[in-house]
């Protein structure tokens, strides 16, 4: 018999593994037919998540744990039982500020403590001829865009309150917004750095995989209410989940998954702009420079899809260090419990520690080495914070 | 802003028709202080600037994220604000999401007061709602009409029938074939097309 589910998502290219899911018959294959959504902003995927106009959502995943806690908005536990993507987004700068962290950089362009560092001595020629402030756009208060950011600024001295403007805006409008000079540079998904350099008026500084080497980013984000009714349907899902991010990874089926992903019910962008982003292979500069990685953006390979609960505690950590939550050891364990191992490996019958893959690391270029058993001592000697008491 | 006086609300929309909708609405009932919004760029520094005391949203509208970062203690807030969420009022959250509306108030103003605002942008949705289909579903009977002459005239022309009897033909058709009348027309100019 097959169930009908209702999933909701934002478009962009992390949203892969959900489309391909459905496109290529994943879903129909563990009896589900899903209605995928597509939503215009993180708000409506989050509240009709929340009230159960969707059974379940891509979704950013310090949301699902601001979800969890209360924060910002009404309370609604939310649990991720397999990860959609790790890394994918960028830092893009106007040509102009490009030039000027150029400029006053000293060492190598990819480094981000150098480009940190370069940004800091911008910022403070800037004050000294009273020129207005630098401003970013990223897409949500409770989003990896907006503590990535102000990681890689923190770490060279910028106070990402004091001496930056963050504001939030819409993926949809960044390019414009850069375009326009209302916005300095921004942090934003695949594909909208791509889409600035094309346009010619965004210089991709830094992949995130420069400042984290994995970056929980996007989960699938489920009720725990309802995942308590329907553990057969989560266990489904993440099978679905998997091996449709199996299948993105291959190769040679990388052009089909770009189309499925151009089509304008989807992402709606063009095929090749995709194709960049699935091999990793990105056009940073709009003389046609091509910086490669292989960390760009993480779907089915190295272990992404499974929850690791220590990024849930890095999460949470960034909203203690930030001032959007004050510390507490309930708290962080209720962020941790958002994050679902366990479902992911029983769902795929994972018995052996050997065969789950687990990694669990940040890896950030700069500061304390992250322990989530210590967030506290994390916190304590992390530069830079604007902590609540 | 006096117990007395009527908030300040600003309705943000990109659609004129259904924003004029609801502003009388809400000067019928009394809010007399209603300003729209319609241009998205610098949304903040625009509501920042009018500081009112309620905002309403369309669901549709991806600015939406950005209001949510005014309940983020910044420099940039002088008031702070939350959306009106109430953990004990459930359903009013299910109805404005249904609608598509969202509300936020304004630190200061009492969740009563914000009740039958909400309540009325619901029901001012809705009504858009229901306008908007009945604008759509006159556009699509005025497109099948068109489709449905042309067909009869292709069948009055190859099978010498008359209007009456071309029409009673379509008709038959989309019965015995479990169609519409202007899924079966549209097949005859689609034929015709091809065998021209």
């Amino acid at each position: 018999m097959t169930k009908a589910l209702h999933i909701g998502f934002i478009p962009l290219i992390d949203a892969a593994a959900l489309i391909v899911a459905v496109e290529k018959g994943f879903a129909a294959a563990e009896g589900l037919d899903v209605t995928l959504t597509r939503e215009v902003s993180w708000s409506n995927v989050r509240d009709k998540l929340n009230i159960g106009l969707f059974d379940a959502a891509h979704l950013l995943a310090p949301v699902a744990i601001a979800s969890s806690l209360g924060l910002g908005h009404i309370k609604v536990p939310i649990i991720a039982p397999v990860n959609l993507g790790l890394n994918g987004n960028a830092i893009t700068v106007s040509p102009a500020l490009h030039a000027a962290i150029m400029a006053e950089l000293d060492g190598d362009r990819f480094d981000p403590m150098a480009t940190a560092l370069a940004l800091s001595r911008v910022v403070a020629s800037r004050r000294k001829s009273a020129a207005e402030p630098l401003t970013f756009g990223m897409t949500f208060p409770f989003s990896t865009h907006n503590y990535q950011l102000r990681f890689w600024m923190a770490a060279g001295g910028v106070d990402p309150d004091e001496d930056i403007r963050l504001v939030v805006l819409p993926p949809l409008y960044m390019v414009d917004s850069i375009a326009s000079g209302q916005i300095d540079g921004f942090c934003v998904g695949a594909p909208w750095n791509s889409i600035a350099v094309d346009r010619g008026v965004g210089q991709i500084l830094h992949f995130v995989s420069d400042i984290l080497v994995r970056a929980a980013e996007k989960v699938l984000a489920i009720r725990q209410g309802w995942s308590e009714k329907n553990p057969d349907l989560v266990a489904a899902l993440v099978r679905v989940a998997f091996r449709a991010a199996e299948f993105i990874e291959q190769s040679e089926n990388r052009i089909e998954v770009a189309r499925i992903l151009a089509r304008r019910e989807h992402v709606g962008v063009d095929v090749d702009v995709i194709l960049r982003t699935l091999e990793g292979r990105l056009k940073i500069s709009a003389d046609g420079t091509i910086r490669e990685s292989s960390r760009y953006l993480l779907v089915g390979r190295e272990g992404a899809p499974r929850p690791d609960p220590t990024q849930a505690a890095w999460l949470y950590a960034q909203m203690v260090r930030w001032g959007q939550v004050a510390m507490s050891s309930e708290a962080l364990a209720t962020a941790k419990a958002v994050f679902r191992p366990d479902l992911y490996d029983a769902a795929l019958g994972l018995r052996q520690e050997a065969d789950r893959g687990a990694v669990h690391s940040i890896g950030a270029f700069a500061g304390p080495t992250f322990d989530p058993a210590d967030v506290a001592g994390y916190l304590a000697s992390v530069k830079g914070s604007r902590r609540v008491l | 802003m006096g117990a007395e006086s009527s908030p300040k609300i600003a309705i943000v929309d990109e659609s004129p028709i259904r924003a004029a909708i609801l502003e009388e609405g809400l000067r019928e009932a009394g809010f007399t202080d209603v300003v729209h919004i319609s241009e998205m760029q610098s949304l903040l520094s625009r509501i920042y600037a009018l500081d009112p005391d309620v905002i309403v949203i369309d669901l549709e509208n991806p600015s939406r994220d950005i209001l949510e970062q005014m309940f983020q203690v910044s420099r940039a807030v002088r008031r702070p604000i939350a959306m009106f969420v109430d953990q004990s009022d459930a359903a009013s959250i299910q109805a404005s999401v249904d609608a598509g509306v969202s509300a936020y108030i304004v630190d200061g103003l009492k969740k009563e007061r914000l009740k039958p605002i909400l309540d009325l942008c619901i029901s001012r949705f809705n009504a858009f709602a229901r306008l908007q289909d009945e604008l759509d579903r006159t556009k699509s009977a005025l497109e099948d009409r068109k489709v449905i002459d042309r067909a009869k005239g292709i069948l009055m022309k190859l099978k010498g029938l008359t209007e009456d009897e071309a029409y009673v033909l379509l008709r038959s058709t989309a019965m015995r074939e479990k169609k519409k009348i202007g899924e079966i027309a549209q097949s005859i100019l689609t034929a015709s097309e091809l065998l021209k």
